[in-house]
This record gives structure tokens, C-alpha cells and sequence, in this order.
């Protein structure tokens, strides 16, 4: 939600600024950082999101970063954004729009400008705007000086100078010193929004550890930033925004990418199997690997494969030994998995994979956000070779799902994917940790026994076949890619097992629907105008949207799925309750298409593919136009 | 209890299916017959391979088997031996599915020195899909997708697995039971990846393919025995021998003035020498043997050490702190 425009009047000093200036109670800002990418606009970002967790406030946070490390200097592909949503109430999404605007340099105003509300408060360093940057980010005149800025509460801040001048005893080199202006300008947002510095002083003293000289230059230039506000005269008065009413309990802030890491470990602490990470490096899903490598000692094996195939099958083959076997990647590792994930349908050994699902096709825009793989996830291999898929909401969400992934793989003997995207992996929020006593038991029984022993004997109840691994004396055996007998798993040609044995396995699939608790209705559960369902990252933008509508009297509700496949056994009952069904997903209508296919509801698509999350205003008047169709 | 295994423990129930009078037969025998003897219990054995001919072999071991998909069985068994390191773990391949579909795994697990047996079936051809040429058949081969001759420049498995810097690798022949055994038990002894190529005659599509180090009549005057600490000779009656002139190897007939002392001393543990070697072809004789064998750190053991170590220093992993570390706070 954008900050009411008196704000930003309050905010305009009037030149008559004390050493102690008033504070001014508001209940949310979104405030987006936005630089090039050598500025530091994420870490700064991070910094302020950890402090704003720990003035007690509820947030939610939307990194936007190039895929280019490097792009040059000052151009518009280097510009690297961060927003953060800080409220003193709940908090759905990372905004729609800033209320406030940070831009280093012309090309990140130019960027992000157009997002900015009139009366949006848009805070520059004023050096940046030098007229090489200017002509790199296309501009023709100065935007500071040609009023076309007049409809913004603009505040011009000499950061290079300040910082220079903070640091200048220190003796650093120019390209060290331009690398503390980031804790410049967090210093100033520090003091603007009266968030508690100790998280950043804590920070910078732990990550500089080995540089005493760079650590004192960036306190001292973040506690520059923080004094120049109290003491410039451009800013009349501060603000805050309360603590919000957050349940009781242990709270840690969580990206979606650590969230799916550490519910990996919890699963296989939980199981007491080893956890085998088989991966290769891809945006955004090397977090992941760079997590678990740290935790060696739970055990914890991390496998940096040479390709994306080599990280499923070493996690098939670790599977196949009796380890927690993962692989993680985005879309197209997906397709160069597909092969070996046919693979563990066709044996029955347990194995999560996780897309981290990016906008494609092809390479795409690696960084940014789609959920255009849900079909590859349902379809995408050859044959008959179905697999439950989930799909987490929110980054700390991620945590559960991955949990929830691993127990069941291990529970029904089959591959599993888990869906994200680029948006939960970055984005981050405030995470009730739980108690590891109250998560699920994971059980794990390997077959032991060769008195009866068949590798494809199936539990009555799920369907699963034995888990019996190399080692056990008496169940050797051999399991394979070939069409295999029911119960022996030798080699078959026969046509009838073959289809006996593809419809056991569809059937087991379809059987995990057990495992899906009710589906939550957030409205009216006894139907009404219009159900909204949605899956994955969309969750917090269409609760918002659909709590906005129902405050003015909409007859519309929310579904959001966790489950894909097998999808919740009263889905198909709760859609018929409603005239109206309306499918949101960031891909062309996927889930969509297989709701119709499914139910025959001649549901509607709501669909952004621009690698970017959907506003809330958008769905907004996208059920609106529904409704009165 | 091992070592009242005989070969029958490991002959599985499965009818063996390969063509009659292919090589694979005598390669699946001299392994039967070798297991008994490697001292491991035999649910501690584990056979992986990919897609072709050769592929089909954990079917026929009374072992554990993993039958995979076309190329990945090194990167398969990579993940079974970093988690179960007591294991003694064996890859199955041939020359399409090692070289070819499989290249890159396969020069990653020697580069890394994985604790695995590699045995890759050399026919060069595709059997399989019925005749079609493989990364190792030679310029010019006429085959059903190659009726022209191929153009295709062949792959040298030995010198391919030099390259990467394997730790072990070697070459022997379907037919060659005792020097075959002998190079199984030598590179299940080895500790770090063993690559063994097994020259290997395809009846069917490539028949004759190694005539000239397996035809009993012939094979004398093109087989070079390599055997650590001695000179390179071969011949019928051992008569010919490699000496180098400069920095080249050339064959000399011993006598009238050429005596052993002339010739190059087989040393495996001397890497320029093993490519050196590597490198002969017709009209050189072929190598069989241990081209080469060192040692150097497996990748699974350490792997596993940094395991161990970091359980060492920060104590087994406890979940609950785990969970609460980061960015923390509490609300009341």
C-alpha cells in the first residue's frame, strides 16, 4: 500500500530542524532501494528488512536483481532493486508500489520511477547523477533540474561527499570508500524510520571481522547517515511504524531459498537418514546448495555435480543407498532432469526435486519470477509417469513444503517435486521457528527380512514397494529402467503387466490425496460470486486482493493450493460452489487448463508473464471485470 | 562367510540374453569367477550401469544391480558410494554409453578419483540399436548411418581416461581369461577410480573388430604385455621389443647387438609414459595391461573426512539451535 500523500508532506523539512525532531506514528511504509548493482542496494535492503524485523513490525520483502554481476557501471541492465513492505499490521506482500524511493544513480530513477506514486518520496544521491550516467540511462536533460520531478518530495543528498568526509581519517582508497556509501544512506533511513542500529553494527562487525579498517569505515559511515538526518535540515521529522500484533513466540527472519534448505535438514534430521544434495549451480537455486553445504555435520552431503543430470542421478543413486536424496534447480534443469526423474518413477525410490521456477523459456529472465513450469512438473517426461507435486506460498512456506516433500517420497517410494520460484527464494519474512518435537514423524523402514522379500511387493495401504538397500544380506536384487514384472521386478514384456504396473503406480500416486488436509476457504465456504485459486508466490497479493473486495461487499474467496498433484480430493465439490471461478497464476493458464480438463469448470484465467509478481490492484480489478461480465 | 562364496553365488536367476558368441558372455564369466575371490560379502556388491549391450550386465549378477539410464551409472554410482562407502561399487558401460551419450560423467568421476570399478565394454559399435558406428570406430567405418565411411575422428578410451588424470587405468580382452582376471583383481585392489577397457568383439555388427590381439594364431606379434619393471617385448617368441629413438618409440628385433637392456622398462607409475603408450596403435602393438596406477585421495573418502571433521568441531547436528540461528527475535 502506498503511504498516504500527507506523508510525504510531513516529511519536506521547513528548514527549522533541532536536535530533536518530532516522530510521527504512520502504519506501514514500502520503501525501495534502488542502485547499481555494485551499490549494495541488497545488502542495504537486507540490513534494514533485519532491522525493521526487530523494531517488531511485520514485513515481507521483494528483491529485483539483475542476472548480470557486473553489468557496466550506470547503465539501466545493472540496476539492482530491493522493497520492503514494514507494517504495523499484517503484511501480505512486498507492495505494490514504493511509498519511498532510493535511486544511487539516473539509470536506477529511470528504472524505477515510473512505480513511484505522485507525492512519493524519492531520496537521491545527487553525485550519481554525473551526465556520463545521465546519457547511459538515456536521459537528455538532468531530471533534478528540469522540474520533472516536482510532482515527488525529492531530497538531493551529496552521499560520496558525506561518506568521503566521514571516512577521510581512515585513508581508504576511493573505490573503498564508494563501497560504504550503501551504510550511508542505511544510516539515513535508520534514523528516518527510528529503526534500532544495533542488528547492522552487529553485522558490519562480524562481516568486516578480517578488514578492521573497512569495518570502522562502514560504521562510521552508517552512523554519518544516521547523524545527518537528525541533523540536516532537509528533514523536519522522523517516523515510526509500531510493532505489529505478531503471535507470540520465536521469530527469525527467513528467505524462501533458506527456508527450503532447512526444511530438508529438519526432514532428514526428523527421518534419521542422511540428506544428499546432488545440484549444479543455477539461479535461483544455488542458495540451496550453499545452505546445506554448511551443515556437513548433521550428516549432510552436498554434491556439486558436473551438469544438472549428473545432480539427479547421484541423488537417485544416494536414494537407491538409502539417503535423503534431493537435487535442486530452476527450469532448465528441469528439462535436462526429466530423463532421470522418469527414471525414479519407474523404480519407486524416493527423491525431491525442487524448481526454483524462473521465467523462461529457454534461458529467460534468470532472476525473475514465473510459474510457467507447473506443467513440465505434471507432464514433462515421457510416458505414463505421474508425480505429486506441491508448491510453497509464502518463503516461509518453503519450509514446510520441503518437510512435507521428503515425507512423503520416503512414505510412497516416489519421486516428488517441490515448486518455488525466484520470488520466494529471495523475498524473505518473519518465521514462527517451530519446535522440531512438534513436526511430523518421518519414518523410514528399510526391508530387512528375505523371507518373503519382493522388490516390488506393495503395501497394501499405499501402494509403496519395500525400500531394501545394498548391504542387507539376502535382498539382492535388481531394480531398472526396463518395464519390470509385478512383484519380482524382473525384466517383463508382457503387455497386460506393463499396464497393470503403469496404473498401480498412477494409483498410488493419486492415493497420496489422503495426505491433504482439508482445503481452506478464506470467505465464504458455502460458495458465493466468485472463488479466486492460486498456487505458489501469488498467495500473499490474491489474500490481500480478496480481503480489499470483500471490505466493499464482494462475494468473492480465496483458494490457494499446496497440492497440485494429486490436487485435494474436495477441490472439485468447493469449485462448483461458486458461480464464478477465476484462476490466478504468473504463465499463460496452467493450472487453469488442468482445472478444466479436470472438472469440466469453465473457469478464467488471471495471468501475468512479465517476470514480475502481480499487483494487488491488478487482480483487483481483474475480479472486478469478472464479476460484472 | 566370503570366502565359501563360489562363482555360482553370483549367477543370478535371469537368462542371459545376449546375442550368441558375443564377448560380453566371456566378460560376465571371468567376473562370476573373480567375485569369490575379492573377499567381500556379497550384499556389499553393487553393479550400475547405463543403456547398451553391456548394460545388460547387473541383470546376470546375483548382486545388487542397478540397470539405469544411457550414460549416467558413473554419476549414479558417484551418489551411492559418497553415502555408502563401505560398498564396492562397479559401473558397467560400453564405448557409446561411456564416450558417447555418458562422456562427461565419466571423465568427472576419474578427474575426482570416485572409489569405483569401471569396467567399459570397448566394441566400437552400437550393438543395441543395430549397428550404427560409436566414438571409438575408426575413420571410415561403413555402417548403417555411415554408409559413406565415417568422418567422425574416434575417441582413445585409455587416453581419454589419462587425460583426466585417473588413477587407474587399463586394458585387457574378452577372450584373455587369466590376463582378464588378473586385471580385475588388480583394479578391484586399487583404491580411487579403476577405468578398465575390455577390448570387446560384437559378432553381430563388429565382428573381428580386435582380431589381431585375440586370434590365438596372430595375436603374439600385435599384443604388448605391459608388466611393471619390465622391458616392453612381445612376438611369438618374444624376439621384439619397444626402444626409443630420441623422443620416439620405435619396435626392434632383439639380437645382433639389441639386447633387453635397450628397450623401455615398463614403469606404471610414470603418467608420460602411460600416454606414451596410450598412443600406439597398428602398426605399433596394442597395450594390455595397467597402463597406469597411482595414488592419490578418493573423492568419496574425502568427502566423507570433511563429514566426520565437521561433526568433530561442531558436534553432531542439533536441529532445534539450527533452526534459530540468524536473524532473531522473540514477541511476548
Amino acid at each position: 500500500m502506498a503511504v498516504p500523500p500527507e506523508t510525504a508532506q510531513q516529511l519536506a523539512g521547513s528548514g527549522a530542524a533541532g536536535s530533536h525532531k518530532p516522530v510521527v506514528s504512520k502504519p506501514q511504509f514500502v520503501i525501495r532501494f534502488a542502485g547499481d548493482s555494485g551499490d549494495g542496494m541488497q545488502l542495504a535492503g537486507m540490513q534494514f528488512t533485519t532491522e525493521s524485523a526487530l523494531a517488531g513490525n511485520d514485513i515481507a520483502t521483494l528483491p529485483d536483481f539483475p542476472a548480470e554481476i557486473r553489468a557496466p557501471a550506470g547503465t539501466l541492465a545493472g540496476v539492482s532493486g530491493f522493497q520492503l513492505n514494514f507494517s504495523s499490521q499484517e503484511v501480505f506482500t512486498p507492495g505494490d508500489e514504493p511509498s519511498v524511493l532510493v535511486a544511487m544513480n539516473p539509470a536506477a530513477l529511470m528504472v524505477n520511477l515510473e512505480d513511484l506514486p505522485p507525492n512519493g518520496v524519492l531520496i537521491i544521491d545527487k553525485e550519481g547523477f554525473t551526465d556520463a550516467n545521465l546519457k547511459k540511462a538515456g536521459y537528455t536533460s538532468n531530471p533534478l533540474t528540469d522540474h520533472s520531478l516536482d510532482k515527488y518530495q525529492v531530497f538531493q543528498i551529496e552521499v560520496s561527499k558525506l561518506t568521503t568526509s566521514a571516512v577521510r581519517e581512515l585513508g581508504l582508497n576511493t573505490r573503498a570508500v564508494n563501497r560504504c556509501r550503501n551504510f550511508f544512506v542505511l544510516g539515513l533511513l535508520s534514523w528516518l524510520f527510528q529503526r534500532p542500529t544495533k542488528s547492522v553494527e552487529d553485522y558490519i562487525g562480524s562481516r568486516f571481522k578480517k578488514t578492521p579498517d573497512v569495518m570502522e569505515a562502514n560504521l562510521r559511515a552508517f552512523k554519518a547517515g544516521y547523524n545527518y538526518g537528525e541533523t540536516t535540515e532537509a528533514f523536519a521529522s522522523s517516523f515510526e511504524v509500531k510493532p505489529a500484533e505478531i503471535a507470540p513466540g520465536f521469530y527469525r527472519n527467513i528467505t524462501g531459498n533458506t527456508a527450503t534448505a532447512l526444511g530438508f535438514v529438519a526432514a532428514s534430521a526428523k527421518s534419521g537418514r542422511p540428506l544428499f544434495l546432488g545440484s549444479y549451480p543455477i539461479t535461483p537455486a544455488s542458495d540451496v546448495l550453499h545452505e546445506l553445504s554448511a551443515f556437513k555435520n548433521f550428516p549432510i552431503y552436498t554434491f556439486q555435480a558436473e551438469d544438472e543430470i549428473a545432480g539427479v542421478t547421484s541423488a537417485i543413486g544416494a536414494a537407491f543407498g538409502g539417503a535423503i536424496g534431493i537435487t535442486t534447480t530452476s527450469g532448465p534443469g528441469m528439462n535436462l532432469k526429466a530423463e532421470a526423474i522418469g527414471l525414479a518413477v519407474k523404480v519407486e525410490l524416493p527423491l525431491i526435486i525442487t524448481d526454483i521456477q524462473r521465467a523462461g523459456p529457454s534461458t529467460g529472465m534468470p532472476t525473475k519470477p514465473e510459474q510457467a513450469d507447473l506443467l513440465m512438473a505434471m507432464y514433462g517426461r515421457h510416458g505414463e509417469s505421474p508425480i505429486p507435486i506441491l508448491s510453497a506460498s509464502t518463503p516461509a512456506d518453503c519450509f514446510n513444503c520441503a518437510f512435507e516433500a521428503v515425507r512423503i517420497a520416503v512414505k510412497y517410494m516416489t519421486p516428488v517435486i517441490l515448486l518455488t520460484d525466484g520470488h520466494l527464494a529471495n523475498g524473505a519474512e518473519p518465521w514462527l521457528v517451530p519446535d522440531p518435537d512438534t513436526l511430523p514423524e518421518i519414518k523410514v523402514e528399510f526391508r530387512t527380512d528375505p523371507e518373503g522379500f519382493m522388490p516390488y511387493l506393495r503395501d497394501e495401504e499405499t501402494l509403496s514397494r519395500p525400500w531394501a538397500i545394498p548391504g542387507t544380506p539376502g535382498l539382492e536384487h535388481r531394480i531398472g529402467g526396463l518395464s519390470s514384472e509385478h512383484l519380482t521386478g524382473n525384466v517383463s514384456y508382457s503387455p497386460s503387466n506393463n499396464e497393470m504396473m503403469v496404473r498401480l503406480r498412477a494409483r498410488k500416486i493419486a492415493g497420496i490425496a489422503r495426505e491433504i488436509p482439508e482445503t481452506e476457504i478464506f470467505g465464504d465456504a458455502q460458495g458465493g460470486d466468485l472463488l479466486l485459486v492460486g498456487w505458489g508466490s501469488t498467495y500473499g497479493t490474491l489474500r490481500e486482493a480478496v480481503t480489499n473486495l470483500r471490505a466493499k461487499g464482494k462475494s468473492v474467496s480465496h483458494v490457494h493450493l499446496r497440492w497440485l498433484n494429486p490436487l485435494p480430493t474436495d477441490f472439485g465439490a468447493i469449485l462448483r460452489r461458486f458461480k464464478k471461478v477465476m484462476v490466478a497464476e504468473m504463465n499463460m493458464g496452467q493450472l487453469l487448463k488442468m482445472i478444466r480438463a479436470d472438472y469440466l469448470i469453465d473457469a478464467v484465467g488471471c495471468n501475468k508473464i512479465q517476470g514480475r509478481p502481480f499487483k494487488v490492484s491488478e487482480v483487483e480489478s481483474r475480479i472486478l471485470r469478472a464479476l460484472e461480465a | 562367510m566370503a570366502t565359501a562364496l563360489t562363482r555360482k553365488d553370483f549367477v543370478s536367476d535371469q537368462e542371459v540374453r545376449w546375442c550368441p558368441g558375443c564377448g560380453d558372455y566371456a566378460i560376465l564369466a571371468q567376473v562370476q569367477k573373480v567375485m569369490p575371490e575379492l573377499g567381500v560379502p556379497r550384499e556389499n556388491v553393487v553393479f550400475i550401469s547405463g543403456i547398451g549391450c553391456s548394460s545388460r550386465f547387473p541383470y546376470y549378477m546375483n548382486t545388487y544391480g542397478f540397470h539405469t539410464i544411457h550414460g549416467r551409472a558413473p554419476a549414479i554410482a558417484t551418489g551411492l558410494k559418497l553415502t555408502r562407502p563401505e560398498l564396492d561399487v562397479w559401473v558397467v558401460t560400453g564405448d557409446g554409453d561411456g564416450l558417447s551419450i555418458g562422456g562427461n560423467h565419466l571423465i568427472h568421476v576419474l578427474r575426482r578419483n570416485v572409489d569405483l570399478k569401471i569396467l567399459l565394454f570397448n566394441n566400437k559399435i552400437y550393438g543395441l540399436t543395430k549397428g550404427q558406428y560409436s566414438p571409438t570406430s575408426e575413420v571410415g567405418k561403413v555402417t548403417k548411418s555411415t554408409p559413406a565411411g565415417s568422418v567422425d575422428f574416434p575417441f582413445n578410451p585409455i587416453t581419454v581416461a589419462l587425460g583426466t588424470h585417473a588413477s587407474f587405468v587399463a586394458r585387457s580382452v574378452d577372450v584373455e581369461q587369466k590376463h582378464l582376471q588378473d586385471i580385475i583383481k588388480r583394479a578391484h585392489a586399487h583404491r580411487g577410480a579403476s577405468f578398465l577397457e575390455i577390448l570387446q568383439n560384437c559378432n553381430i555388427f563388429n565382428d573381428g573388430a580386435f582380431n589381431d590381439v585375440s586370434d590365438k594364431a596372430i595375436k603374439a606379434e600385435h599384443q604388448l604385455v605391459l608388466e611393471h619393471g619390465k622391458p616392453l617385448t612381445f612376438g611369438k617368441n618374444r624376439d621384439k621389443g619397444i626402444r626409443m629413438n630420441g623422443m620416439r618409440p620405435e619396435v626392434v628385433k632383439l639380437g645382433e647387438g639389441i639386447t633387453e637392456k635397450d628397450l623401455v622398462v615398463h614403469d606404471e607409475t610414470n603418467l608420460s609414459l602411460a600416454f606414451m603408450l596410450g598412443h600406439f596403435e597398428p602398426p605399433m602393438p596394442t597395450p594390455v595391461g595397467v597402463f597406469y596406477a597411482t595414488s592419490r585421495p578418493t573423492y568419496d573418502a574425502a568427502i566423507n573426512a570433511q563429514l566426520e571433521q565437521a561433526k568433530k568441531t561442531q558436534g553432531p547436528g542439533e536441529l532445534r539451535s539450527l533452526l534459530r540461528r540468524g536473524d532473531t527475535w522473540s514477541v511476548k
